[in-house]
């Protein structure tokens, strides 16, 4: 009987692919990685010096391959570590530790039609829908918006593979993507993906609305996990314990720091595992997945991207 | 040692199904306390119990291997859509043939064999004289769709749930040993859909905690839990599409023959997450045991008459035991030395 838990791999092969993106191959120690549905990610554990970071990598490689992985890393100017400790201290030999996949971002595949929006490096998770897309024999089209300077990793390969199937925006020679263009030139039953940074989404959400899309149609993925805030004190009602959340720290790293285990899957705010009930102080709501009401009420919180707004939060744990 | 798979016994018409001594020791018993509870009671899928045990493998082939395989090709006989898959399950399908292939190949060696050059695949499975050369994923090279073709030949029932917009639909199957429900009914509802004439547990939100549970399951983690009702005569396949076969025979229960007519139907359901498609393969698996086979062991008939007399009346009519409850209590209370 099978079971799956952190898989060790090591990195075989580190590829500058933008500016500011690198490219990681991962392979596994012994035996073989399992195959991966189109848009899954992994979580990878970076064990650094100061704190252990976990972040969320989607899959960019052939989900059919089982033999390597491949990931792609923006350097976020605004990281909490967890980008600078892959662009600085991985390199070709490191060994980290991945949870399996999972996926919160798969194809439809009762879609008539697949039209996918990248932001950026944004573009990781429909590299391995690409490989899917073209085997089912479906119809897609692939929008890729970037900036040369910063971003626009693959454009040249897949420009190449997807000929008028791939349209290019490059923002730093000021070519734009009209969303609503794009989308207005579609058939009924096509499918809407959009992974990239929030205005991208909104843009494509705002359109969908106006133009009577149901929201069942539109699937979106935000890479932007946890930011920094203000350091605050979580106290956790049940256990009688007070725990420090530095700046730079998410609170569910605090806990887990702590040996709290929360479930979670995504750590960006989506996926709705890890929510905590709040006993006492005030949130800092960021993430995607509570209802408006339950924000207001002040009574949970995604401990994945949220933070306490004040100096202190008391959690029902 | 397991026991190895006998020779072809009836689950209709004369019903010749029975279980051995060592069958009824691995029998799966549902109850762990001695007054019903409702729960969703999920478990990691890891095996317990020992070799031999109705858990020990992903998939449980036993002594009744020949006899459900034969009762199936007679039930899709008749009435094929008990198979049936969606076109946008296909790549759940071969998920479903690689997952099973593979492990009945690496538990059972003696029985099934798998060789996989590339996409290539040879598949022996030596109890039902099959020996296959394939293209993975190309449901052309198959002598049937990958679903039907793999579902005829492992036992219990089985459904491929399509996990979108936060919720699994009920896409793909082959349900031949249903306990009272149709996959053609079914299929294409989402899971508070499928739920829907369950009793009790919507108010008590715990098909919200499951649901939120299930969609979250990692590839490579399956969980396990057990269902159970009452069934009379060792029938497998009690669907609503042959009620008009079955119904009746609840009225047929009496104190003289309540031992050897009734049985005792546990499901072993395992939720295991395909990695290609995202799917979830949903597995029940039953178990079929006579209430005279089950009171040879004293602990169990005393806990079965404890569940069964505590067991909340929306329950009883849910499971469809109205009309011989009683009676099955009351066989049972003289192996419970409290009453």
């Amino acid at each position: 009987m099978s079971v799956i838990d952190q898989m060790s791999v090591v990195v075989t092969a580190v590829k500058q692919v933008a500016p500011m993106i690198k490219e990681f191959t991962l392979e596994p120690l012994e035996g073989q990685l399992t195959p991966f549905s189109p848009g899954a990610h992994v979580v990878v554990t970076m064990a650094g010096t100061e704190s252990t970071y976990r972040n969320a990598y989607s899959l960019m490689s052939d989900p059919q391959d089982n033999s390597q992985y491949r990931i792609a890393v923006r350097l976020q100017e605004t990281s909490r570590g967890g980008s600078v400790y892959m662009h600085q201290q991985v390199e070709v030999g490191t060994q980290l530790k991945i949870s399996p996949p999972s996926n919160l971002f798969a194809p439809q595949w009762m879609a008539k039609k697949h039209v996918l929006f990248a932001g950026g490096v944004g573009i990781t998770p429909f590299l391995s829908y690409l490989p899917a897309l073209q085997r089912q024999q479906v119809p897609f089209e692939l929008h890729y918006m970037y900036r040369s300077q910063q971003t626009g990793a693959y454009r040249i390969e897949l420009t190449e593979s997807l000929a008028d199937r791939c349209h290019c925006y490059d923002a730093d020679q000021g070519n734009r993507c009209d969303v609503s263009a794009v989308m207005s030139a579609q058939p009924l039953g096509t499918h809407f993906y959009i992974c990239g940074p929030e205005s991208l989404i909104e843009a494509v959400q705002t359109t969908a609305d106006e133009m009577g899309i149901p929201p069942s149609a539109i699937h979106w993925e935000a890479f932007a996990g946890a930011k920094p805030g203000q350091p605050f004190v979580v106290e956790l009602s049940g256990r009688g314990v007070e725990l420090d959340v530095a700046a730079d720290s998410s609170l569910l790293e605090a806990l887990e720091a702590a040996d709290i285990k929360i479930p979670n899957l995504c750590r960006a705010g989506v996926c709705g595992q890890c929510v905590c009930d709040v006993a006492g102080g005030e949130v800092e709501h960021r993430d995607s997945y509570l209802s408006d009401t339950e924000k207001q009420s002040g009574r949970v919180i995604m401990p994945c991207v949220s933070r306490a707004a004040g100096e202190r939060l008391v959690l029902d744990i | 040692m397991r026991v190895a798979p006998k020779e072809i016994q009836s689950f209709r018409d004369d019903f010749t199904y029975s279980n051995s001594t060592k069958a009824i020791e691995r029998f799966p018993f549902p109850f762990v306390d001695d007054e019903y509870r409702y729960s969703v009671n999920m478990e990691p899928h890891l095996p317990k119990g020992g070799e031999g045990s109705a858990y020990d493998k992903f998939l449980d082939i036993d002594e009744h291997y020949l006899s459900e395989m034969a009762e199936r090709e007679l039930v899709l006989k008749e009435m094929p859509h008990r198979c049936l898959a969606m076109e946008h399950m296909d790549l759940a399908c071969w998920d479903m043939v690689e997952r099973l292939m593979v492990s009945l190949s690496e538990d059972y060696p003696d029985y099934f064999s798998l060789t996989r050059e590339g996409d290539l695949w040879r598949w022996e499975n030596k109890l039902l004289n099959i020996n296959d050369q394939f293209t993975f994923g190309d449901s052309s090279s198959l002598p049937l769709p990958p679903l039907d073709y793999i579902g005829r030949q492992v036992q219990g029932d089985f459904a491929l749930l399509d996990q979108r917009d936060g919720d699994l639909f009920l896409d793909a199957g082959m349900v031949t040993c249903p306990a009272d429900w149709s996959l053609a009914f079914d299929a294409g509802m989402s899971f508070r859909e499928w739920h829907g004439p369950v009793p009790m547990a919507h108010s008590e939100g715990i098909f919200d905690r499951a649901l939120k549970y299930l969609i979250a399951i990692p590839v490579g983690k399956p969980v396990r839990r057990l269902n159970w009702t009452l069934t009379v005569n060792a029938r497998m396949d009690t669907s609503p599409e042959k009620y008009h076969e079955w119904g009746h025979e609840r009225t047929s229960v009496t104190p003289d023959n309540v031992g050897e007519k009734v049985y005792l139907r546990v499901e072993v359901q395992v939720l295991d997450r395909m990695p290609r498609s995202n799917a979830m393969m949903f597995s029940i698996r039953t178990y079929l045991l006579s209430l005279e086979d089950l009171v040879t062991n004293k602990t169990w008939a005393v806990r079965m008459h404890r569940a069964l007399k505590t067991l909340p009346e929306p329950l009883i009519n849910y499971k469809g035991l109205t009309r011989f409850h009683g009676t099955v209590v009351d066989y049972l209370s003289q192996f419970d030395p409290v009453s």
